[in-house]
């Protein structure tokens, strides 16, 4: 390699520092969409028919529905039927400790810095790890099974915990509900499982950590978490990719049912790749997540630090049904490059009593364009209700935009919202102060930057607060200047 | 240790500094007072090499060397430090991470390692008892929502934390009240050393009775129009500043 050559590739780890794949044998259906492909997952999967049925009836929902565009997004032309919707990497035995995985599998996950040894002897998290779409390693799940906890893949769930599935499954995200949730019902791989029994304090924070590898796969994932009556758990997703030419979906649904006094935290990280400095590749990145607090005095609170992806449409959702339940949704999205994201919330009051808060922290720098969208209803007899909504906007130059969609709809007068929305420019007074003690322009902005987000960093578990922090660095760099 | 000769800085086209020498040595106290108006900020500003203003002649030495060259965070690692008049508000960030964060950083830009949590810790308890300043002033966001002698008295607790060869106090004792005053200049004395040197800008001759200045510089116009001891001061405490302006 030549030096320049070298220089140039240190630079272009630098840019996405998970940009790497590692070769698995892979398991891949041929691309395309129709009802075959649909069977051949099931079938792959072993699944029993109530799915495949339930699955078939998601794609014909799915026929006649149209892409969304409601959004302040400019997407590409998707072309559904060149991705292909399926694949695992070989299943060689079943594993029964962590000596047993695949070694070029730790190995992506050293990469990832997260290697699932560390994880399990130091931080005390139980790490499912889903890799291309097939769960792998499973930790800790003795120690939770003992307090009847249930965290395992999807497909786990499917076979062992069929009643719970069934009963759950599209409760909260039907499968009409929308253009992508429709497509992720009827071709979703796999995903986490997560139940947790009545009156149990989940003791550890559960952790999946997502990643495409495989090129052209698009990436399908199906989480589903319910807290049964005054349980409680905290769980963490983390997302990177590698890096690619093409462009990849992702269309993910997350569904949450909390039952009476029951709270579930949920935070994510998202790393995906976001394309390069002139906007070519990246993940497209179109995922519904709604949580239902069903029983009264119930919480969800979502928490998402949005770095990644060329394209983020994602609205993180509370429908306060039961009493006096509670709504939270805190995020932090920041876009550089060419980088677009829709993003933010819906809170919909049903319940009396009710309220929401949403902390919305948007900040854009280069040529990127960066929306939050929220909604707050307030149904007809959700008296007392509450919202509070704080939404504000950080530029980091003059080439990227800021926009700010508040929808609200109130049906009950006793109900109060309120809503606060700022729009601020990083000061040349505040990086130079910092600059004036010594501090570079690089690290002035991560600071300036990690202080404008505080509000809803400070709500991330520690460890995942500290990276973060570094994540929202790393994705600023070289925005200034 | 400075030795500023015949500077002339502009901003957007406007003149501001015109032609101005001064000369500092180790170990010395300079005051500079002035009108309203007359450029002390602008020459604090760019000492520290700030950006928006244009050095259009002239040039700036340090310690032999040419500053004209270093950026602002370069000035700053090899020692010079800005009280701001106006400190500025970060929302989020304490002073306590901000100091962190400068003191690592001057630290790593010099090969050294930085300071471990219990280090840092120390060397923040030793300097807040030279400013009289609580713990939890330090914890909230830096200047955010401080009364002005909040924000003066943490801008010479970052002094001491940094540990400068050149200070620049810039109206540190506007919004002061005496006591506040006392203890703002009773931190700035105990900084004092031979190896150090202060540059105290001020209009008002008050901070003079506790901060004692070797030398007074008379700034109008954008120039220093006459130079004396302390008793300078008080003159013109006494007459204004007519009496010495180019002209008169
Ligand atoms: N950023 C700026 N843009 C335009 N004019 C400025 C700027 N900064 C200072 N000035 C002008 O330069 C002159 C000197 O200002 P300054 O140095 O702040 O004076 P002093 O500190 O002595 O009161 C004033 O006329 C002021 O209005
Ligand atoms: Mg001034």
């Amino acid at each position: 390699m030549s030096k320049d050559d070298k220089i140039l590739k240190d630079f272009t780890s630098k840019e996405y520092e998970h940009g790497w794949s590692v070769d698995f044998e892979v398991d891949q259906a041929p691309n395309g969409l129709n009802e075959d492909i649909v069977r051949l997952i099931s079938k792959k999967k072993e699944e029993p028919n109530w799915l495949l049925e339930w699955r078939l009836d998601a794609f014909e929902t799915f026929k006649k529905m149209k892409m969304p565009n409601w959004a302040n997004l400019k997407i590409p032309e998707i072309d559904l039927q060149s991705i292909s919707y399926y694949s695992a990497p070989k299943k060689k035995k079943e594993l029964k400790s962590m000596d047993e995985v695949d070694p070029e599998l730790i190995k992506t996950f050293e990469k990832l810095g997260i290697s699932l040894q560390e994880q399990k002897r130091l931080s005390g998290v139980a790490v499912d790890a889903v890799i291309d779409s097939v769960s792998i390693g499973t930790t800790f799940k003795d120690k939770l099974s003992e307090l009847g906890i249930i965290f395992c893949s999807f497909s786990e769930a499917v076979k062992e915990h069929p009643d719970l599935v069934k009963k759950y499954l599209g409760t909260v995200i039907p499968s009409k509900d929308n253009y992508f949730a429709a497509l992720n019902s009827a071709v979703f791989s796999d995903g986490s499982f997560c139940y947790i029994p009545k009156g149990v304090r989940c003791p550890m924070e559960l952790s999946t950590y997502f990643r495409i590898n495989a090129s052209n796969t698009g990436q399908f994932e199906r989480t589903l978490i319910i807290a049964d009556e005054s349980s409680y758990v905290s769980y963490l997703e983390g997302c990177t990719a590698p890096m690619r030419d093409e462009n990849q979906l992702h269309a993910a649904v997350v569904e949450i049912f909390a039952a009476s006094n029951a709270e579930v935290k949920y935070s994510t990280v998202q790393n995906w790749y976001p394309g390069d400095k002139d906007g070519k590749g990246g993940i497209y990145n179109f995922v519904t997540k709604r949580g239902i607090c069903s029983g009264d005095n119930s919480k969800i609170s979502w928490t998402q630090v949005e770095t990644g992806s060329a394209i983020t449409w994602k609205y993180p959702s509370c429908v306060l049904k039961g009493n006096n339940s509670i709504g939270e949704f805190y995020s932090v999205a920041v876009t550089n490059n060419y980088q677009q994201a829709d993003t933010g919330t819906k809170m919909v009051h049903i319940g009396k009593n009710t309220k929401s808060k949403i902390i919305s922290k948007g900040i854009s720098a280069g040529n990127s364009q960066n929306s939050y969208r929220g909604q707050v209803k307030v149904m007809n007899r959700a008296s007392n209700s509450r919202n509070f909504s704080q939404c504000d906007s950080l530029l980091l130059g003059n080439k990227c935009g800021a926009h700010t969609f508040p929808y609200i709809d109130i049906d009950n007068k006793s109900s109060m919202v309120e809503h606060e929305a700022t729009t601020s420019k990083i000061g040349e007074d505040q990086i130079f102060y910092c600059l004036q003690r010594g501090m570079d322009e690089e690290n002035a902005i991560a600071l300036i930057v990690n202080g404008y987000a505080k509000d809803v960093l400070k709500q991330l578990p520690m460890e995942f607060s500290v990276e973060a922090q570094k994540l929202l660095s790393l994705t600023l760099e070289g925005s200034v200047g | 240790m400075l030795k500023i000769k015949n500077l002339h800085a502009s901003v957007e086209d406007t003149k501001i500094l015109k032609g101005l020498n001064l000369e500092v040595k180790s170990g010395e106290v300079h005051a500079i007072m002035g009108p309203n108006g007359s450029g002390k900020s602008t020459l604090a500003s760019v000492i520290a090499g700030r950006e928006d203003y244009d050095v259009t002649d002239g040039e700036i030495n340090f310690q032999g060397t040419d500053l004209g060259e270093l950026g602002p965070e370069e000035r700053a690692r090899e020692g010079i430090f800005l009280a701001f008049q106006y400190p500025v508000e970060i929302p989020g960030v304490s002073t306590t991470n901000f100091m962190k964060t400068a003191v690592n950083q001057i630290r790593e830009s010099k090969g050294e390692k930085p300071l471990d949590a219990v280090a840092f810790l120390k060397l923040m308890k030793e300097k807040m008892k030279l400013v009289n300043i609580r713990q939890d002033l330090l914890s909230r966001s830096i200047n955010d929502g401080f009364s002005g002698g909040e924000k003066k008295r943490n801008e010479i607790f970052q002094m001491a934390m940094l540990n400068p060869k050149l200070s620049i106090l810039d109206e540190t004792d506007s919004g002061l009240d005496i006591d506040a005053l006392k203890i703002v200049s009773n931190g700035v004395n105990a900084l004092k050393s031979k190896e150090n040197a202060t540059v105290v800008v001020t209009h008002y001759q008050r901070l003079l009775d506790y901060i004692v200045p070797d030398f007074v510089h008379v700034l109008i116009d954008g120039k220093i129009v006459k130079s004396g001891d302390k008793n300078l001061a008080l003159e013109l405490e006494e007459k204004g500043y007519d009496w010495i302006k180019p002209g008169n």
